[in-house]
């Protein structure tokens, strides 16, 4: 991406932008990543009294059935269980913040799995990509930021968004869950006619 | 009611979860402690990846490079029906979520909330999620290099959701 932005610059004469491009975002990730640490920290702390609490057990064990069909590869003792319940109801709740580290421990959990597998070279899972496209298929039920940013710009309707942006929804979460479960049969059959 | 629950449900859930933790009998504020420490370490360590490819969105949008994709794409999108005004902002969304509000208000500014676009662009914005920043930071965490079939994966789902925004969206202003 660096070498396109820097090559169209020299094309277009724009290097100079580029140049601040350059420095302007790197303050934007510091910046960034100070929130980050805020929020991030805060949540990692609200979820631990839940996990330790029991919280987390009880809603990854109502999950259960969801979690097996998405993951079969995750039995049900499996370490990223618990963390990808998280996961997937902070997101439908609409708490981002809460969502992320959550998903990060679920990944770390996941890819444990790999390691025993080397010279599988840093290859994701089935189970990571899945929960990976289901995170960015959004699952947020609730648009509440956008709802805010309505009212604030003189909305008639600022929640008149809300069924079609929960239908919409829908659609991209169902569009992934389909892909993945297609993949995940056609990897089991790649693999099953390479033996 | 809906916008006190959108605002309320935050608060809501850390009360929850504290209280929960306090009928437990859990040291909760010792408990808070341990995650936030986790916490920390969680962003240090993704923070490089971060800056990574902040940085390089950041160069590739000053060199102009996107608006002109946006340009190139205007007439294959008018093929899709996706408005013009609608092709940089499903372009941005897939690389920041800060730039794509921005460009979401400027739609909202210049044509209102409530028109066709307005309505569009706020369905297209809560269905669909930063393609490259989630991959980049979740990957990135576990040193994964091989993405496999996540990026189409993810694009497909996008395209579902810009489909769907689209077309759940028109003749309802």
């Amino acid at each position: 991406m660096i070498l396109i932005g820097v090559i169209w610059g020299t094309m277009n004469g724009s290097l100079d932008s580029v140049t601040q491009g350059v420095l302007d975002s790197a303050k934007d990730t510091v910046a960034l990543g100070l929130t980050l640490l805020g929020v991030m920290s805060f949540w990692c702390g609200v979820l631990k009294v839940g996990e330790r609490a029991g919280l987390i057990d009880w809603l990854s064990g109502k999950l259960g059935p969801l979690l097996d069909f998405l993951f079969p590869g995750l039995g049900r003792t499996h370490p990223a269980r618990r963390p990808i319940a998280v996961n997937i109801v902070a997101n439908i709740l609409g708490l981002g913040m809460a969502a992320t580290p959550a998903g990060l421990e679920a990944m770390k959990a996941m890819a444990e799995d790999c390691e025993p597998q080397a010279g599988s070279g840093g290859a994701a899972s089935n189970a990571m990509c899945t929960f990976l496209i289901l995170n960015i298929s959004s699952l947020q039920l609730i648009p509440i930021n956008m709802i805010a940013y309505r009212s604030q710009y003189g909305s008639a309707a600022p929640t008149a968004v809300l069924g079609p942006a929960l239908a919409a929804t829908a659609c991209s979460t169902l569009a992934a869950v389909v892909f993945c479960k297609v993949m995940e049969l056609w990897t089991m059959r790649r693999r099953r006619a390479g033996r | 009611m809906m916008e006190w629950l959108s605002h309320a449900i935050m608060p809501l859930t850390i009360a929850y979860i504290v209280g929960f933790g306090f009928l437990s009998g859990r040291p909760v504020f010792h408990d808070f402690l341990d995650g936030a420490k986790d916490g920390m370490k969680t962003v240090a360590e993704i923070f490089p990846t971060l800056l990574g490819l902040m940085t390089a969105v950041g160069v590739l949008r000053a060199s102009g490079f996107l608006d002109a994709l946006g340009g190139w794409l205007t007439v294959p999108a008018g093929w899709l029906h996706i408005p013009a005004p609608l092709v940089p902002v499903t372009l941005v969304r897939m690389v920041s979520n800060s730039a794509a509000i921005g460009l979401v208000l400027d739609i909202f500014r210049q044509y209102g909330p409530d028109s066709q676009l307005g309505l569009t662009a706020s369905v297209l914005m809560s269905c669909t999620e930063t393609v490259f920043y989630c991959i980049s930071i979740y990957f990135g965490s576990v040193k994964i290099k091989k993405t496999r079939y996540v990026l189409p994966g993810a694009l497909l789902a996008t395209a579902a959701g810009v489909a769907a925004s689209i077309w759940l969206t028109s003749g309802l202003s």
